[in-house]
């Protein structure tokens, strides 16, 4: 059993561990991005109701915590400890299951998520398509709990979110297509669906395919940009719980902790997604200029960012630890801060250490340690900046009509998109 | 596929990627399909027999990944499982199950279906009589990675040569059109 573990740990595997059929660390990659992606949900909560808050001009969440950092986990134990209530009149099985299917769709896409060319659960020959697939599983969770609820709005946010998702599947997919497409342009002719393919042909090509045959390449991510936001019902595109026409939509019948998986899928499903995004045109884990900066020496820069991230994010906690009211009152936060910010501390002196140690390009593990740090930390960054914009979307344009939803996803986006793909396939075979 | 990526996989083959416990997966997925497939048919609830279905089609897209047809388990997820059953559930949601739960069953057709099941149960039965005769000696070894390709060669063919299946593949997309258009006249007075 040992010498199994550690097989996988000899510098000659630079696979996955799904395709070196390593089980053990399978399972561990599992919970590695099990518990970071709880975490991501976590800190996305606190920074989606600080910044829209900061997007009006109010202050959000100050009391639990300083700065309402600790607010996440008192909601988190507010809903845990609510009444789980089910209507009289629910479909009891159905009703209770429903949550667990979207929750289960979200989280088994991250199977084939490239965080970098071997960090990754498994490498899917199917990469893509299974990603597509399982995700579209999720809309089965908010159909089936709208019905269950056995209520009118319910009903009506199910029926208006799985017309919604259906529509604009088809422009997201004909989108993902015309990006497939450019992975086949190399001397082989062959393209890839495989997620780290993918990413692989970007590098091999020497370029994001968001700037490939400008300026097609750049419609196609931004139909696809515009079909995720759809895809996980998000604003401007919360049709399914439009909290202003129907209460709460599909889950106005849910509370506590069945409530809280449909958020926990939800922010799951948004990763996922955006993801895809990056895997597909923005490099996946690549640093910015690769070829253009290649040298070791801008290397080695490069892989100074994670530690100086987490440093600046230290020195920010630190200066409003100092700058907390003098008054007893905010002692112990003050502390609690001061305290955070020396975690955060050690954690870029740990990186920057590693960054330093492992400059040289042999194989020894502080080498292999700095380099999936990077990859991991370049995708995490793009994904994050996704994010950002999701709640900047949020916080900036007002919801659509059902039928101007229609129209813009049948009338505008699968024309385009189905044109981008024409115009794709015809440039890629002229310059190939 | 740059060298990098090849001396990858084949060094994944060589480190023993044969699968892991085959029989027990098949009988979980088998089992699974057939007792959901039980479910579709004997619930009087039409979304709950909806669900059965999903269970179904994705116990069945797992059979077909063992047998290393991952690109047919892919479609089959995302064409049946995310496409077609969310359009069923969204018509079953908008019928009123109750009453329709209770209604007796008017139609007169359960002989055709008795005859069908009969003729089914007699094909499987003749199957497994003839036994291992039907089957090839040894397994195809197909690589899983190249299933995708080996498909695309089917349907399109190689540079400069149709493939094997595109008139039949041209066909089935001309059927579907008519479909579409059939549906569209049939809902719209004046187009």
């Amino acid at each position: 059993m040992p010498n199994f573990i550690m097989s996988y740990l000899d510098p000659k595997v630079t696979v996955t561990p799904g395709s070196a059929g390593n089980q053990f660390w399978a399972l561990m990659y599992v919970l590695i991005i099990f518990a970071g992606v709880s975490v991501a949900v976590i800190c996305m909560n606190w920074i989606e109701r600080k910044a829209l808050a900061h997007f009006q001009v109010r202050l959000g969440p100050m009391r639990v915590g300083p700065h309402g950092l600790l607010q996440p986990i008192a909601d988190a134990v507010k809903l845990m400890i609510k009444e789980d209530i089910i209507p009289a009149e629910a479909d009891q099985f159905v009703f209770w299951i429903a949550p667990m299917i979207g929750l289960l769709a979200a989280f088994t896409v991250y199977t084939v998520i490239p965080f970098g060319p071997s960090q990754a659960v498994s490498d899917m020959n199917i990469g893509i398509l299974f990603m597509l697939g399982v995700s579209s599983l999720g809309v089965l969770g908010i159909v089936v709990a709208g019905w269950a609820s056995n209520s009118h709005y319910p009903l009506i946010g199910a029926l208006r979110s799985s017309a919604q998702m259906v529509s604009y599947e088809v422009a997201m997919g004909l989108a993902v297509v015309s990006a497939i497409l450019m992975t086949s342009l190399n001397a082989s002719g062959t393209g890839t669906l495989s997620m780290i393919g993918i990413v692989q042909a970007q590098q091999q090509q020497g370029v994001w395919f968001i700037f490939k045959f400008f300026p097609l390449g750049f419609i196609a991510f931004v139909i696809f940009a515009i079909a995720m936001v759809a895809e996980t019902n998000r604003a401007p595109f919360d049709m399914a719980e439009a909290e202003s026409e129907l209460t709460a939509g599909y889950h106005t019948e849910y509370s506590g902790l069945r409530w809280s998986l449909f958020m926990l899928a939800e922010y799951a499903a948004m990763i996922a997604v955006s993801s895809i995004a990056v895997a597909l045109w923005l490099g996946g884990w690549m640093r910015p200029f690769p070829n253009l900066l290649h040298a070791p020496a801008w290397d080695f820069i490069f892989s100074l960012f994670p530690g100086l991230t987490f440093g600046g994010l230290a020195a920010i906690a630190f200066v409003e630890a100092v700058r907390m009211p003098t008054q007893s009152f905010f002692r112990i936060q003050r502390i609690g801060l001061a305290v955070f910010a020396a975690l955060l501390g050690f954690i870029a002196l740990l990186l920057l250490v590693i960054a330093v140690a492992g400059r040289s390009a042999d194989m020894s593990v502080a080498a292999r340690f700095r380099e999936g740090i990077d990859y991991v930390y370049w995708f995490v960054l793009k994904v994050a900046g996704f994010m950002y914009l999701f709640i900047w979307y949020r916080a900036t344009w007002p919801r659509y009509r059902f039928d101007q939803l229609m129209k813009i996803g049948w009338k505008v986006m699968l024309p385009i998109s189905l044109g981008v793909l024409v115009a794709t396939a015809i440039v890629g075979v002229i310059f190939s | 596929m740059n060298p990098g990526m090849t001396a990858g996989l084949t060094s994944a083959v060589n480190a023993g990627m044969t699968p892991v416990g085959t029989p027990w997966f098949f009988y979980v997925l088998a089992g699974l399909a057939v007792a959901s497939g039980v479910a579709v048919i004997t619930r009087r609830n039409a979304v709950h027999s909806a669900l059965a279905l999903i269970v179904t089609l994705l116990a069945v897209a797992g059979l077909y990944l063992m047998l290393y047809a991952p690109f047919v388990a892919g479609v089959q997820i995302i064409v049946y499982a995310g496409g077609i059953m969310v359009l069923f559930l969204f018509v079953i949601m908008l019928v009123n199950i109750d009453r329709s739960s209770k209604e007796r069953q008017f139609n007169r057709i359960w002989p055709v279906g008795l005859a069908a099941a009969c003729a089914l149960l007699a094909l499987f039965v003749s199957t497994i009589a003839k036994g291992k005769a039907l089957f090839p000696d040894r397994l195809m070894t197909l690589p899983e990675s190249s299933n995708t390709q080996q498909i695309a060669t089917m349907l399109y063919g190689e540079a400069g040569k149709m493939g094997q299946y595109t008139f039949a593949f041209e066909i089935a997309s001309l059927l579907l059109l008519v479909a579409i258009l059939g549906a569209v006249i049939m809902t719209k007075k004046k187009i």
